[in-house]
């Protein structure tokens, strides 16, 4: 069940991958923006670079999630997915699933946007990489459930960041520590300790948002 | 859906009156009784109503949670009225509690705002609190309403302590929690009087705004009044 919900959405955001590429043209828009904040300060734009990525990807991710749910308010798709003998949960896993898949590659291809902006090179590849999986997963978790909500209602563009926004403190805060001490250098050691917290936060939310999206669906 | 059943007691009153007497009675106290602090001076005095806040704002949300749980478990919707209640009291405070931390922070410590982990929490659970509130307006149906609100309610309150576990990792200066074991004890009375004027001001808020909220579901879940002939006859 859960792959054949997994298999829907991936079909879907195949098809739709023009998408894709307009979200990822808008965060990499956005980190451009954010170095007229700063100025041609090369060192300062470097110390924030792990900051701005994670900023845009935040930006970006809720114009991701909130379109996840667009096809199914189309015709009343969700009752009908609904009306399946399944699991409530698998359609949302499924879900969630894809968009933390779409979120990770989002993350990936603004990686190098970042490097070239900010010159915020790194070799730790495989640690960066970690760190975006995780961290997208913090998005997606709780994203998905909210998207559910606020894509029923008129004012869904400004309540889906309105409710995002202060729960995944958390979850950006560690991603935005953990990929600057990538860039900038780890002397301490911290790095184990916030890819830690930003584990238990996505084990929390996986978990917790699995047993209550069946509530949030229900007719 | 059963129909919620409101309560006209004028218990609420009651509580606001004792909370508002307590209140003026600490405040006094506070201010013209009890000495200045030895190091901050008579800035000091602002704990007598930021201590009271932090307190029972931590009961308001508390009371939210469980309001939360208690829906999704019962769904009865007197929940949903209590829980409305909880989450608009609850921002009250967390307001006041962010308003009161900056004016002290100013003098004190020469900044209005600090990343110091409580004073982070607090902010952000505002935020989230204020953010329910705002999806509240949105929903039309009672039933979806109450249950996303539990939901976003549930999931806004399991942040906090990681919030706040963060933020003290990310940043910390802020002095440890007052009780009364860590002041001295020529302020004890102004902040307990303080501390049980909040109180019983933040039950009888809550009673009635649960009160106003249940007035807002009877209407909502009672059934479309049944048109008589000639009514019908009038709107076609």
């Amino acid at each position: 069940m859960l792959t054949a919900a997994l298999r829907k959405e991936l079909l879907l955001q195949w098809r739709t991958r023009s998408q894709m590429m307009a979200v990822f043209v808008f965060g990499a828009a956005a980190l451009l923006l954010f170095s007229f904040a700063i100025g041609p300060n090369t060192e300062a734009l470097r110390t924030f670079s792990a900051g701005f990525l994670w900023l845009g990807l935040l930006l970006s991710s809720t114009l991701t999630l909130a379109e996840s749910f667009h096809a199914e308010m189309e015709n009343r798709a969700l009752e009908g997915l609904l009306l399946l003998p399944s699991d409530p949960r698998a359609l949302y896993y499924g879900k969630t699933i894809a968009n933390w898949l779409q979120l990770t590659l989002l993350g990936l291809a603004l990686v190098p946007v970042m490097v070239v902006l900010y010159d915020a090179g790194t070799t730790q590849l495989l640690k960066l990489l970690l760190i975006i999986v995780l961290g997208t997963a913090g998005l997606a978790a709780p994203g998905t459930l909210y998207a559910a909500m606020t894509a029923q209602l008129r004012a869904k563009q400004t309540l889906l960041p309105l409710l995002l926004f202060p729960l995944i403190v958390p979850a950006l805060l560690a991603s935005v520590k953990a990929t600057s001490l990538v860039i900038l250098g780890d002397p301490m050691g911290q790095l184990k300790s916030w890819i830690g917290l930003l584990s238990a936060f996505d084990l929390i939310y996986w978990s917790l948002c699995g047993v209550l999206y069946g509530r949030v669906v229900e007719e | 859906m059963e129909m919620p059943r409101v309560s006209t007691s004028r218990t609420p009153y009651v509580f606001l009156a004792i909370g508002a007497a307590c209140l003026l009675a600490g405040s006094y106290i506070g201010l013209f009784v009890a000495p200045a602090e030895q190091y901050m001076g008579n800035v000091q005095r602002i704990m007598y109503v930021h201590v009271p806040t932090a307190w029972n704002w931590m009961i308001a949300v508390l009371f939210a949670f469980g309001c939360a749980i208690a829906f999704l478990f019962k769904s009865d919707v007197k929940w949903d009225a209590r829980l409305e209640a909880g989450l608009e009291v609850g921002a009250l405070l967390a307001f006041l509690l962010c308003c009161q931390g900056a004016i002290w922070a100013k003098p004190t410590w020469g900044v209005w705002w600090d990343w110091d982990p409580r004073l982070t929490t607090t902010a952000v659970l505002l935020f989230s609190l204020l953010g329910i509130l705002a999806l509240r307006r949105f929903v039309e149906d009672p039933i979806k309403r109450a249950i996303w609100s539990s939901v976003a309610t549930i999931i806004a309150s399991i942040d906090l302590p990681i919030v706040y576990m963060s933020v003290k990792w990310w940043n910390s200066l802020h002095q440890q929690q007052s009780t009364p074991q860590t002041v001295s004890s020529q302020f004890h009375l102004p902040l307990r009087l303080n501390a049980f004027g909040v109180l019983f001001l933040m039950i009888g808020f809550l009673m009635l705004r649960s009160r106003i909220a249940g007035y807002r579901l009877q209407q909502e879940l009672a059934a479309p009044p049944v048109l008589t002939g000639e009514e019908a006859g009038e709107l076609a």
